[in-house]
């Protein structure tokens, strides 16, 4: 009979992701959602582990809900989510005080000052932060005693995510956390969720910002009509498949043959106007290494070498023939 | 700039279920007071009414002073302005503008926020009952009766007109809840006996009016406090009738979002 050693076995059940992917926080299995015949959510399989998750599509892609289904408030018609390792709906009672949500709008009575709102959430949690703290992080001062229907729609939407941190939840989804925000106020936001990421909160957040799951997101999964379809770092994304671009200048007239031979079967090179060159491929280290060399075999100088990475927006127009509306 | 300073460091956990209870209704309870409209109905109108109807002689109200007569209706009509008109209003303001949906995913369970709502009501009562009283007795009421079926009946009214509010509130859209909550205020304010004695009515609508929630609370409020009466089963059991379809309704049809 063959004996396993105890630690093999439990080195395979546990995928090694790295310190801050280890348990994931979000699981969601082939989750369908229809509302009447509209099927928002069709087979959306997701796993998001601890650090910072950005949700990214175009509206209608199925962020919301999909986002919805996890804190709690739909039911799915099919499939399995748990989320810090519960049932959202069954578990609600266990899961709820262990998170923070930001709507994507509303939440709050129209008669409420800011503070006395933030306040009042505070209270519902055994180790709310320091409220006074949070106001003057967010710039809600100002809000002063005015009534959240008279708040400016910036106002209202930090006061939504101060609403989902004050509790000093695990996690944290925001739902369109900065749609409509000034660039001040997106960056005091970002920082935020900056902060947030390093006192060890994981955030889910949806977005149809492309620089914002850039500037924030450990992994990017990225939705179209109800699935997911496609899941890694924006480095990863933007690197996978993708072919990048390095240009460079130099004495009209360079030999491309003899370039193209120093580099890799799949690139390919051309002088686009003299003087001026261009190697299409996978780019890596490697290759700039190997075209610098070149250069400097053949007595050239590479002036002004510029290498063009795919943007998560090329590589959404590439995975849907879509662009993304903001 | 990003540094672990420790402030936003998970420490999730529910504050104790008084606690939360407590602040929400507190916090109810103050918007409702904040609410320009809200006063209008729960405070304003039957002040004004119980003041201009016991002074001035414009509807007949039978047999000795007016305000024995009107005050048993002034109280069934404050019970029916918080608990029904304006707890519809403002659940059916709460639910579109996204608060119930809010509170649903807060460490507060419906319940919790369903019993802070009933509690806020109730502080709302005892405010409007203690401002009434005093104003009644300053226009010479001289009640009489029991006061723990005068208590019962305010309870028993209390959660009939919840469950119809909240029923309202949570099926109809807000401006809709709005709009009819109103209406239906105006139109049990005339048929329900508050101030215009049931006997103006032809006897066929009586018989239909009579069964009304705010028909059985204004009298039987006015058969014990007028007359006398020491507990008036009757209307207590139509009232029960009402509390328990109409919490039952809303318990099923009631939708958060």
């Amino acid at each position: 009979m063959e004996i396993l050693h105890p630690a093999v076995g439990a080195l395979d059940a546990v995928p090694r992701l790295g310190p801050m992917r280890s348990e994931p926080v979000v699981q969601v299995q082939a989750l369908v959602k229809r509302y009447g015949t509209k099927t928002a959510v069709d087979g959306l399989d997701l796993v998001a582990g601890a650090g910072v998750t950005a949700v990214l599509g175009p509206n209608g892609a199925g962020k919301t809900s999909t986002v919805e289904i996890c804190e709690g408030y739909r039911r799915p018609d099919s499939g399995t989510v748990r989320v810090l390792g519960l049932d959202p709906v069954r578990e609600a009672r266990r899961l709820h005080p262990r998170i923070g949500v930001m709507l994507q709008s509303g939440g709050v009575y129209s008669g409420a000052r800011a503070d006395e709102m933030l306040r009042h959430v505070a209270k519902l949690h055994a180790n709310p932060l320091d409220v006074d703290a949070l106001i003057e992080r967010l710039g809600l001062g100002s809000c002063g005693r005015t009534a959240y229907r008279r708040l400016s729609g910036g106002q209202q939407q930090r006061l939504a995510l101060a609403m989902a941190v004050v509790g000093r939840p695990e996690l944290a989804f925001l739902d369109e956390p900065t749609a409509g925000l000034d660039p001040q106020a997106r960056h005091a936001t970002w920082d935020l969720v900056r902060d947030l990421r390093a006192d060890g909160v994981s955030v889910i957040l949806t977005t149809h910002y492309m620089d914002e799951a850039e500037q924030l997101a450990d992994d990017v999964a990225i939705l179209d009509a109800g699935r997911v379809i496609a899941q890694g770092s924006p480095e990863d994304l933007c690197r996978g498949g993708a072919e990048n671009t390095l240009r460079f200048l130099g004495r009209p007239g360079l030999d491309v043959g003899s370039l193209l031979k120093a580099l890799p079967a799949d690139c390919s090179a051309a002088e686009l106007t003299p003087g001026s060159y261009r190697v299409n491929g996978k780019v890596d280290p490697q290759l700039l290494a190997t075209v610098a060399s070149w250069c400097a075999q053949h007595g050239v100088m590479p002036d002004r070498i510029s290498v063009e990475r795919h943007t998560l927006e090329d590589v959404f127009l590439e995975l849907t023939g879509k662009e993304l509306r903001s | 700039m990003t540094t672990a300073t420790g402030t936003y460091t998970p420490k999730p956990g529910a504050a104790p279920l008084p606690r939360m209870i407590g602040a929400q209704a507190a916090l109810e309870t103050r918007m409702l007071l904040r609410n320009g409209e809200q006063l209008l109905l729960t405070v304003v109108i039957p002040t004004l009414l119980l003041v201009l109807f016991s002074s001035v002689d414009i509807v007949d109200t039978g047999a000795g002073r007016s305000v024995d007569f009107l005050a048993p209706g002034i109280l069934a009509l404050a019970v029916m302005s918080t608990a029904f008109t304006g707890q519809a209003i403002a659940t059916g303001f709460e639910r579109r503008y996204g608060v119930l949906k809010r509170l649903a995913s807060s460490p507060l369970p419906r319940w919790g926020l369903m019993t802070a709502k009933t509690a806020s009501v109730l502080v709302t009562e005892v405010l409007q009952v203690i401002l009434l009283t005093v104003i009644a007795f300053a226009l010479g009421w001289s009640p009489h009766g029991n006061p723990g079926a005068v208590l019962l009946l305010l309870v028993l009214g209390t959660a009939a007109f919840s469950g119809l509010g909240l029923l309202m509130a949570g099926t109809l859209k807000a401006e809709a809840t709005l709009a009819a909550a109103n209406l239906v205020f105006l139109l049990l304010l005339v048929g329900g006996g508050v101030i215009v004695p049931m006997d103006k009515f032809p006897q066929g609508a009586q018989d239909v009016l009579g069964l009304l929630p705010i028909s059985a609370l204004s009298d039987g409020l006015r058969d014990v406090l007028q007359h006398g009466a020491a507990v008036p089963w009757g209307d207590l059991g139509i009232l029960g009738v009402w509390a328990v379809v109409g919490l039952a309704a809303a318990g099923t049809f009631f939708r958060w979002e």
